[in-house]
């Protein structure tokens, strides 16, 4: 573990169009996408939406099996979802299997539901795969920076997620560190039984737990002494700002969801 | 001019009877482009005193001024801040971004400053310490000379006046340590530098050493002065450098062996090699 960067997330850093989008463009994109899924009704509309999904996926230079490896954990639902539509639809039964009745129309709907659920998937991963966890963070600050005026605390939350990204892989090392230790203290935490080896994470979660404290404490003290003193009057690095492009793929994306539902609504 | 002026110090109250006083009158005069170092034992109060350099504690009695501002003043609290970088032990706990720019940025970030200033003084800050090219580097992939340089780059990009280094070569391994008063030696002319330490062997480079023990300044002067107590500085809890303990058993036998207490071992080898 030492030494090896530890890779968070899905981000596959490449330099492409996808990769080149303000984060926030991105955001917008998977959550309108998410809404016209779970409005359109009709296979031609899934059809385009699932054909403006692969063009981007090209666009993003991604080979398609890391997008297919994201529905991997997926699976089971989607075999599960089908099932009970084929299954227990109070349809037309199109061939008895003893008690199992398999019904056409349930099929149809089942098949509907996984297409659904894969398209929606495809979609947030264009952004996870596209975006590195800095840039999806600038981009939830900046598209909640509105909300701060009701006294959301977006730049604060923003500023979480940077500092648990940052600590992740040293608070892996760390519990790696521990882990070693305590096993030449003799502590086992590969045997026994399910609450036998929860009890032997006690000895590896209080030190991490305690050594994360004192981090914490060290960290707002360094800060503090930088200056930070919240967003206010804060700037940054980097500013994320609305290019050519971005405005381009959102007419683009906005396009092909208004296309998709009103195919949607003339078919159904 | 950073001046401590007869700083009291204790955690808690007053009254109880628990609390220990952790600096107990320490006045100095830290000057720009000065090189000092603070030698202390463990508990000596020498992180109270870096604490209080830019107002993370303020006096009890007595005041602390960094250009004339005093840190207790909290509408100038920020400006001393800027002025006044401090950097600490443990390199793992005090860097706050994902990447090393980023990082660096973090100070000027707080500053307000526009996106192209930040910019300039992070590629600065980063070329200072040697460090430009580690600048899309994740802060756990660095060794830790390197964590230590990049955490001095954040507090250069605010260009500061004063550098205060709270031991932060105590976690270092030699090459990490040797590395860091390198930079240190490097960054002496443009900024006045307060290193706080234990190790001796880095005294023998300030331009004046201090030392602290329970929470006094009990000797003070440059390393040449300092170390002519000898084998007294025990009773501080410190050791002699090797080089001077070296040159004061010899001294003692030869009285005439040296005008000047040598502090490298270069000066040393002269001074035996024009003895006659």
């Amino acid at each position: 573990m030492f030494g090896k960067s530890v890779v968070i997330g899905q981000y596959v850093p490449l330099d492409s169009a996808m990769h080149r989008l303000d984060p926030r463009s991105k955001i917008f994109f998977v959550a309108l996408g998410i809404v016209t899924l779970f409005l359109v009704q009709s296979w031609l509309s899934f059809a385009l939406l699932g054909g403006f999904f692969v063009l981007l996926v090209l666009l993003a230079h991604l080979p398609f099996q890391y997008v297919l490896k994201s529905l991997r954990p997926l699976w089971v639902l989607l075999a599960l979802t089908l099932c009970l539509h084929v299954f227990f639809t109070p349809d037309d039964a199109l061939v008895l299997f003893g008690f199992l009745r398999v019904s056409l129309g349930g099929l149809f709907k089942g098949l509907f539901i996984v297409a659904r659920l894969v398209l929606l998937v495809v979609a947030t991963t264009l952004l996870t795969l596209t975006t590195s966890p800095i840039e999806l963070t600038d981009g939830i600050e900046g598209l909640l920076s509105p909300l701060k005026r009701w006294g959301f605390p977006a730049h604060e939350l923003a500023m979480m997620m940077t500092i648990a990204l940052r600590f992740i892989p040293t608070l892996l090392e760390e519990a790696d560190r521990i882990m070693k230790a305590q096993m030449a203290r003799g502590i086992d935490f590969e045997s026994g039984g399910f609450m036998k080896r929860i009890r032997g994470l006690i000895p590896l979660l209080v030190p991490l737990f305690v050594s994360a404290f004192r981090r914490a404490e060290d960290l707002a003290v360094a800060m503090e002494s930088r200056c930070y003193r919240g967003g206010i009057g804060r700037t940054r690095l980097r500013m994320l700002r609305f290019e050519r492009r971005d405005y381009a793929f959102l007419s683009l994306s906005l396009l092909v969801f208004v296309l998709s539902l009103s195919l949607s609504w003339l078919t159904w | 001019m950073m001046c401590f002026e007869d700083v009291h110090f204790w955690y808690g109250e007053k009254e109880d009877p628990r609390a220990v006083a952790a600096l107990r009158g320490v006045s100095f005069v830290l000057r720009e482009g000065e090189f000092v170092v603070l030698l202390g034992r463990n508990g000596s109060g020498k992180s109270t005193l870096a604490k209080h350099c830019n107002g993370l504690l303020v006096p009890r009695k007595g005041r602390v001024c960094v250009d004339g501002m005093d840190t207790r003043d909290e509408s100038v609290l920020w400006e001393i801040r800027r002025r006044v970088g401090l950097v600490f032990q443990n390199p793992d706990n005090q860097l706050i971004a994902t990447t090393v720019e980023e990082d660096v940025a973090f100070g000027p970030e707080n500053l307000g400053l526009p996106p192209s200033e930040i910019r300039k003084r992070v590629d600065e800050a980063l070329a200072r310490v040697g460090m430009s090219e580690y600048r899309k580097r994740e802060p756990h992939t660095l060794s830790g000379g390197q964590k230590q340089r990049v955490a001095i780059a954040g507090v250069l990009a605010m260009h500061p006046k004063y550098l205060v280094l709270d031991e932060a070569t105590a976690m270092l391994d030699p090459e990490g340590r040797e590395e860091l008063l390198q930079l240190l030696r490097e960054l002496r002319k443009d900024v006045g530098i307060l290193h706080i330490t234990h190790n001796v062997e880095e005294a023998l480079l300030a331009d004046r050493v201090m030392v602290i023990d329970n929470g006094e300044i009990v000797a003070e002067g440059s390393p040449r002065e300092v170390f002519l107590v000898g084998k007294d500085i025990e009773k501080w809890g410190l050791e002699l450098p090797q080089i001077v303990e070296v040159a004061l058993l010899l001294w003692k036998d030869y009285p005439d062996l040296f005008s000047v207490l040598p502090l490298s071992p270069d000066e040393l080898v002269d001074a035996l090699c024009s003895y006659s």
